[in-house]
């Protein structure tokens, strides 16, 4: 019984994310309206962590598995993918690194310099 | 035999559980970050799919269980955000700071490799929203005039290469706060990223998943002004 209501929260709140994306001229989907959903009724104690706790711990661990259908997907772009192949992987292979670099220095250093204010002010 | 493989309703899921086994094998044994159990089973899904000639739809239909349930699994990626909403609140700045400045990072390089390349303009806003989740990244893509396939054929490949190498990428750059680990990944790569950050603790976790909403929402306001560009 306890699992069926997590599951049934969680499916609830993917099919609000959906009509909300259906009625909603943005380029938004259902997860994102769906994370914002959930995250507020946690904070307004609609629902408590323990609602929805074991259901969801079990489905952000095999989320992994859930990422291959669609990878595999792939197979089917690479005709259209294959002509800039290269300038394409390039670009991929850069920007992640870089974006990653730099928004974690960028977050380090503002957490840092906010560590020293605080000290001071101590 | 595809007629088979068509009306069987676990082939696809079947294949994908296996595949996906086998990579977190070859990752328990060999511990490299190339082992990486997502790629290891994309790579003996494919193989598969061509051996034994089952076209890509036909694996889809199956294994559709398993891949749409990406979006509850998402959704519930808000719970381990509530359950560290103290830490997200006392580094705010810092997040907003971090996903502000990933996010340009991002546009202003897919500006700049378009510029040197010589890419057309649909060519270019394809790759704009390249660090964000599919389902906005493919949309806004399209929205804008690109190729919406080769959106979401990037920002899968985007998936990988940050889940691969996130831990390296930190290592390098001496990222150790968890906050900025957690901002660096999500930012960088969406929900595939931030399964690697929540391997690596929960407040990497739970930032990353912040990063994965906050990095969409801003990469559709800014990739529509980048779009003007060329």
């Amino acid at each position: 019984m306890k699992y069926l209501k997590q599951f049934c929260i969680i499916i609830a709140i993917s099919f609000t994310g959906e009509i909300l994306n259906r009625l909603i001229p943005l380029p938004i989907p259902a997860s994102i309206y769906g994370i914002v959903i959930l995250f507020t009724l946690l904070c307004t104690k609609v629902i408590k962590v323990s609602d929805v706790r074991e259901v969801s711990k079990f489905l952000i661990e095999i989320m992994p598995i859930m990422f291959v259908p669609p990878a595999a997907g792939l197979l089917e772009t690479w005709g259209i993918v294959q002509t800039g192949l290269w300038q394409y992987l390039l670009l991929t292979v850069i920007s992640t690194v870089v974006v990653m670099a730099v928004s974690g220095l960028v977050t380090q250093l503002v957490i840092k310099i906010g560590g020293k204010r605080d000290n001071k002010n101590e | 035999m595809s007629e088979f493989f068509q009306s069987s309703v676990f082939f696809g899921t079947m294949l994908t559980l296996f595949a996906y086994g086998v990579g977190l094998l070859c990752k328990n044994k060999l511990k490299l970050a190339v082992f990486n159990p997502i790629l290891i089973a994309i790579v003996i899904v494919i193989g598969v799919l061509l051996v034994f000639k089952v076209d890509y739809p036909t694996y889809a239909q199956g294994a559709k269980f398993i891949s749409s349930m990406i979006t509850p699994s998402t959704i519930c990626l808000a719970v381990p955000l509530y359950e560290r909403l103290s830490v997200l609140k006392k580094n705010y700045k810092a997040i907003i700071a971090g996903i502000t400045s990933g996010v340009l990072t991002s546009l202003l390089n897919v500006w700049v490799f378009a510029l040197v390349f010589g890419f057309s303009h649909a060519e270019y806003v394809t790759f704009l929203p390249k660090s964000i989740t599919t389902a906005i990244g493919m949309g806004l893509s399209e929205e804008l005039g690109g190729y919406g396939a080769i959106t979401a054929a990037v920002i899968i490949i985007t998936g990988i290469l940050g889940n691969m190498m996130a831990e390296f990428v930190c290592r390098i750059c001496r990222i150790t706060e968890p906050v900025a680990k957690g901002i660096a990944i999500g930012t960088s790569s969406h929900a595939m990223g931030t399964v690697k950050a929540m391997e690596m603790g929960e407040t990497e976790g739970a930032v990353s998943s912040l990063s994965i909403v906050v990095a969409g929402l801003l990469t559709v306001v800014g990739a529509g002004a980048f779009a003007q560009f060329i």
